[in-house]
């Protein structure tokens, strides 16, 4: 059956971590895609890749841009500087033209010849920085010649330094500049380039221009500018012919371009960095060079042209510029792109790193939660086996236990028996560790359902103590239990976990205090503050004032002198509490009103002790399972350590909380609250009987005089003693008590008479002798006229010779042993004040003798199927003269109950086998009913010999609820009691018949 | 002499009465069975007291054996048992039996079994203490009816 067990519970913890499983993947959209990630990262590279190589491009682009712009504009700048230096030399040329016609020509005689014009050129020769030199040719006719030569005195040569063969016509050079006189006399038309410039030039009027050529006397490339000079002045439009006529001769000028070019860009800016190359274009297909190198080095990709013009439509000129070198690398670009990829690539990365790392983090985490989930499982499975296990475990063992028992119970030679008692208690141990591992897993595995019964917490806390006393008792312990009188009666919860938890609390404490007190509190959490604020002076100036003498200095006001961890529980706070419950009962009603409407109580429960106290460092895992204060504690004083821990458990489950304060050397005080739910009224008073501790009645009304100089202590027994209904004084020491009864006895009850005066036995040992003298003082004073108080002595401990010196004393027999319990305490009073009573003493309120009269002669029928119940009760009958007897079954007694009977009264158990107690008074009365109706038509002639039949009944039943009581009267009974006959309450029932009978019977 | 021994046994039987109620094991109504012995009836209390043992032994045994019937355990019939037993036990006054039986009793009309058990166990236990205590008591009671000669006990 466990395996099987096992197996379910371990189908539901996995179906358990399943259903969790799924709940808990919560997918983000990275784990979503992990596989994807490495795809992304390839994708986002391709694409900065990309991006920076576009970024490059559009650098290198613009750069580009911006070079061929710098270069058109360099190559536009040269070409116009080199255009106006031109121009201004071909208007200085043509100026010159002017002033050879004006005073050579114009004047006569000529005012200009050789020395006068190449001073002047040459003093004007920075007017023209592009021409090496200007010369005068003059036109002359072959038919001149002669006379020309004559003229001048030399013959004219041709360019070859020959004389000129004959031709038409003859320019010979008559004028030069010095840098060109070697020109002089020489045939301009004999060259070739000369001739068509000539010719072009005095056709046109304007100045023209040879296409580049070696010029003489330098290697350099050259033009030759020609202007002609007309000897008359010319119609405003001429024609070519008007024009030929009209030419005297010409003025020319060698331009030379390289060394002028060269000039030029030396003045420039960035000289270095362009190649400019100045072409002749005027015949497209034959570009002929004048400045620049072919066939040079340069950057072939990129060039530009700049259209030059010189003055001369005929000719075309043309300037191309290219960079030296190549266009270099552009670094800004490719760093800038290469840089940018790289960043792209980082952060890339640092993206994938990051998604990885989260990937894996999540999956830790999931596979953590699932971890924890089984972990939890497993702890529950744990919890469960352990459950199960302790259970099936406690099975045998009680078996063992009993069978240990009853073999006790055989006739052992005396080692057998100290075997099997030794067994006994080994099994008893094991099965309490095991009952504590039990409730432990079955907290923890959650299957701990608490009851919700009435029960009276007063008396179980009198039960626990009463577990103890034997072990306070050998140790000289005080154990004394208080509960207000604000608690509740009856409270509903569990009794068993309760006593659970008190006995739990009380046996640490036990084991671990060694002198002092336990003392085990409870009153209702809630306190009423400003009642407690106003009486606290008014009851402090009572009587606390002795106490402070008596118990000042040494020691301190808790039960049993010595200090205590939480000082909350002294005296002075304990006082405050009860005077203030006290006034707050007498004062308000609604307030008990409202505390009746609430559904529940908070009750707070204390337990404090005088005992080791708790190590500071182990105080924080005091409720940890299996933890003890440390290892030599469970050396010391045994056990596993699980207690406290379930304790918490249960304070928990009953939704309360505990906390507990320790000084190690002092005590520990344990205080929990725990929260238990009110009966209503109405069924309060049914339930009081049949499951509370039935406290006997006799002694209400009773006074007594607690004496003990013990405040806290002799609020104790007060406790107990209300709880019996008694009038409780309380007197710091004897001779105060002395002097109450003194006082008492001499204004005649004006105060209370005592019934029983308490003693403490530390208060009686302290003040023999007054004692003695209270003794003395009573004889004297009462004389005869009143009885004398009881004296009783309550003690921890005593010996036998203290118990003589005690009756010695004047003390009754019976000491009252602590730890008080109501009922103990009511069992000793009865017996002191029964030997008390067999002396004059007046009997007990409604004595027995009232009872004996009524019952007297009476023949009563008992029926019980209880054996005992019915010797019992019989018994009880028979003690008051009453004639019994007894039938053990309903059958039975309708036997004896056939009429005619003689039977003055039955008592009818409720709860029988075959026929129970209504179904036999209905049958009884069913037969009466018969007999009457019989006799009635009998009356009418005879005088009956009774009334009718009618034989009271009265039920018989331990649980005495309103409904079983209406049940009763419902099929006929005449009334009920309660199953452990007590007298006052057999009289009541009984005097209802018997009472008028007799007299009208008499 | 014989006085002396008288008061020590009555000493004893005081003792043991305290302790017996002190443990809550008895309470008054054991008290007030003993008053119901007079010169009438001078072993009333010893009397109702084997009824009672005789009767609890019974039941219990009833008791065992209707739960170490594993398959079925007729809760019904031990409540009425348990009825019986709490009955008697509260005449006699034997207080920790009866409140043992009433866990009892909460268990079987929970159908608790192992509850039962339990309780069974304790009660088991608790009956063979008080029968062990009870039988002590009447032994001393015995000798001092010996030792006073004519005194009847607990008429002190």
């Amino acid at each position: 059956m466990g395996l099987k067990l096992k197996q379910s519970y371990h189908h539901s913890v996995t179906v358990k971590v399943n259903e969790q499983m799924g709940t808990k993947r919560g997918y983000t959209f990275i784990q979503a895609n992990r596989a994807w990630l490495p795809k992304f990262l390839l994708l986002w590279v391709m694409v900065m890749a990309f991006l920076s190589t576009w970024i490059y491009k559009k650098m290198d682009a613009d750069n580009k841009v911006r070079r061929k712009e710098v270069l058109s504009s360099m190559c536009d700048q040269r070409a116009r500087m080199l255009q106006d230096q031109f121009s201004v030399s071909v208007n200085h040329v043509h100026a010159l033209a002017i002033l050879v016609s004006t005073f050579h020509y114009y004047k006569d005689p000529s005012a200009i010849d050789q020395e006068t014009f190449a001073e002047y050129t040459a003093r004007t020769a920075f007017e023209r920085p592009l021409l090496s030199g200007v010369a005068y040719a003059e036109r002359v006719k072959h038919s001149e010649r002669e006379k020309f030569e004559r003229q001048h005195g030399w013959t004219i040569k041709t360019m070859k330094r020959e004389p000129s063969p004959i031709r038409d016509e003859y320019a010979p050079v008559i004028f030069s500049q010095e840098t060109v006189s070697y020109i002089e006399s020489l045939d301009m038309m004999s060259g070739e380039e000369d001739q068509e410039n000539i010719l072009r030039a005095r056709a046109t009027g304007k100045a023209v221009l040879t296409s580049p050529f070696r010029l003489l006397g330098s290697h350099h490339l050259g033009v030759v500018l020609t202007f002609p000079v007309y000897k008359s002045k010319l119609p405003p439009k001429p024609t070519v012919e008007e024009r030929i006529e009209a030419t005297a001769g010409y003025l020319g000028g060698a331009f030379d371009v390289e060394s002028l070019v060269e000039n030029l860009l030396g003045q420039l800016a960035g000289n270095q960095a362009i190649l400019v190359n100045v072409y002749d274009v005027t015949n497209s297909s034959d570009h002929l060079i004048m400045y620049g190198h072919q066939n040079q080095d340069g950057d072939l990709a990129l060039l530009h042209e700049s259209k030059l013009d010189f003055g001369d439509p005929f000719r075309k000129h043309q300037m191309i510029c290219r960079y030296h070198q190549k266009a270099p690398t552009s670094w800004t670009a490719l760093t800038t792109a290469f840089l940018f990829f790289v960043i792209c690539l980082l952060v890339g990365y640092i993206l994938y790193g990051a998604a990885i790392h989260i990937v894996k983090v999540e999956d830790d985490f999931h596979g953590m939660q699932e971890l924890m989930v089984r972990a939890e499982a497993a702890d529950v499975a744990k919890s469960q086996f352990l459950a199960t296990v302790s259970h099936e475990i406690r099975t045998p063992m009680n078996g063992i236990l009993g069978m240990l028992a009853l073999l006790l119970d055989t006739d052992l030679s005396s080692t057998q028996r100290d075997y099997a008692q030794t067994a006994q208690v080994c099994g008893k141990a094991l099965i309490t560790l095991i009952n504590e591992v039990l409730d432990r897993a079955k907290i923890e595995a959650g299957k701990l359902e608490l009851e919700t019964v009435p029960f009276d917490l007063r008396s179980i806390l009198d039960d626990v103590l009463s577990l103890f006393s034997e072990k306070s008792r050998n140790k000289g312990l005080e154990l004394a239990v208080f509960v207000s009188d604000k608690v509740p009666e009856m409270v509903m919860g569990d009794p068993g976990r309760f006593r659970q938890i008190i006995t739990n609390l009380v046996g640490n404490s036990v084991k671990f205090t060694e002198r002092g007190h336990i003392f085990v509190k409870v009153h209702v959490a809630e306190n009423p503050k400003p009642i407690d604020d106003a009486k606290a002076e008014s009851c402090l100036d009572g009587g606390s004032d002795e106490a402070a003498l008596i118990s000042g200095g040494r020691q301190f006001n808790t039960l049993s002198g010595y200090e205590a961890a939480d000082e909350r529980n002294s005296w002075d706070s304990f006082q405050l509490l009860v005077t203030a419950e006290a006034l707050q009962n007498d004062a308000s009603e609604k307030m008990t009103v409202a505390d009746e409407a609430s559904r529940s109580v908070t009750l707070m429960v204390s337990v404090e002790d005088t005992g080791i106290g708790i190590p500071l460092i182990a105080q924080d895992r005091v409720f940890t399972p299996f933890m003890q204060a440390d290892s030599s504690t469970s050396r010391n004083y045994g056990g596993t350590g699980i207690g406290l821990s379930i304790t918490k458990c249960l304070v928990e489950l009953m939704g309360g909380h505990i906390s507990f304060i320790s000084r190690p050397q002092v005590g520990s005080t344990f205080s929990f609250t725990t929260v238990f739910g009110r009966l209503k009224k109405a069924s309060r008073s049914d339930m009081k009987k049949s499951n509370a501790e039935d406290l006997p009645s006799g002694f209400r009304g009773l006074k007594a005089i607690v004496v003990d100089g013990k405040p806290v202590r002799a609020a104790v027994t007060r406790y107990h003693l209300k709880r019996l209904g008694m009038l409780v004084e309380i007197a710091n020491n004897v001779k105060i008590a002395a002097s109450a009864c003194g006082k008492n006895g001499s204004s005649c009850g004006s105060k209370i008479q005592p019934d029983i005066v308490l003693v403490e036995k530390d208060s009686w040992l302290s003040g023999e002798y007054s004692c003695l003298s209270l003794r003395m003082l009573d004889r004297k004073q009462n004389g005869d006229l009143f009885k004398l108080p009881n004296m009783i002595l309550l003690a921890t401990n005593i010996t036998n010779a203290e118990l003589e010196k005690a009756k010695a004393a004047g003390f009754a027999d019976t000491t009252i042993m602590k730890p008080l319990r109501a009922s103990m305490v009511a069992a000793c009073l009865q017996q002191v004040l029964e030997t008390g009573k067999s002396q004059p003493g007046k009997g007990m309120p409604n004595g027995s003798s009232v009872l004996g009269s009524l019952l007297c002669g009476k023949r009563i029928l008992v029926v019980d199927d209880n054996m005992v119940n019915r010797r019992v009760a019989a018994g009880a009958l028979k003690k008051f003269g009453a004639a019994v007897e007894c039938a053990a079954s309903g059958k039975a007694a309708l036997k004896l109950l056939q009429l005619p009977h003689s039977f003055d009264a039955c008592f009818m158990d409720i709860q029988m086998p075959e026929m129970d107690g209504f179904e036999a008074t209905r049958r009884i009365r069913m037969l009466e009913s018969q007999a009457n109706e019989e006799m009635n038509g009998d009356t009418e002639k005879g005088s009956g010999r009774k009334d009718e039949w009618h034989l009271p009944i009265l039920a018989m039943t331990a649980d005495v609820i309103h409904a079983t009581y209406d049940e009763c009267l419902k099929c006929g009974m005449d009334g009920y009691v309660s199953k452990p006959f007590e007298e006052e309450n057999l009289y009541q029932a009984v005097a209802k018949f018997f009472k008028t009978k007799p007299i009208s019977d008499s | 002499m014989l006085g002396l021994a008288a008061d020590r046994l009555r000493a004893d039987m005081n003792r043991l009465l305290a302790f017996l109620f002190h443990q809550g094991i008895l309470d008054e109504q054991f008290l007030q069975l003993q008053q119901l012995q007079d010169e009438s009836s001078p072993n009333f209390v010893s009397e109702v007291v084997n009824i009672y043992f005789h009767e609890s032994e019974k039941l219990l045994r009833s008791l065992r054996s209707l739960l170490m019937d594993r398959e079925f355990s007729d809760y019904n019939r031990m409540g009425i048992h348990l009825n019986q037993f709490m009955g008697s036990s509260s005449s006699i006054g034997a207080n920790r039996i009866r409140n043992v039986c009433v866990a009892f009793r909460a268990a079987s009309e929970q159908n608790n079994r192992a509850g039962c058990l339990r309780a069974l166990e304790v009660l088991e236990h608790e009956y063979c203490f008080l029968k062990n205590k009870l039988h002590e008591l009447f032994q001393i009671q015995q000798q001092r009816v010996l030792a006073a000669g004519v005194r009847y006990p607990m008429q002190n």
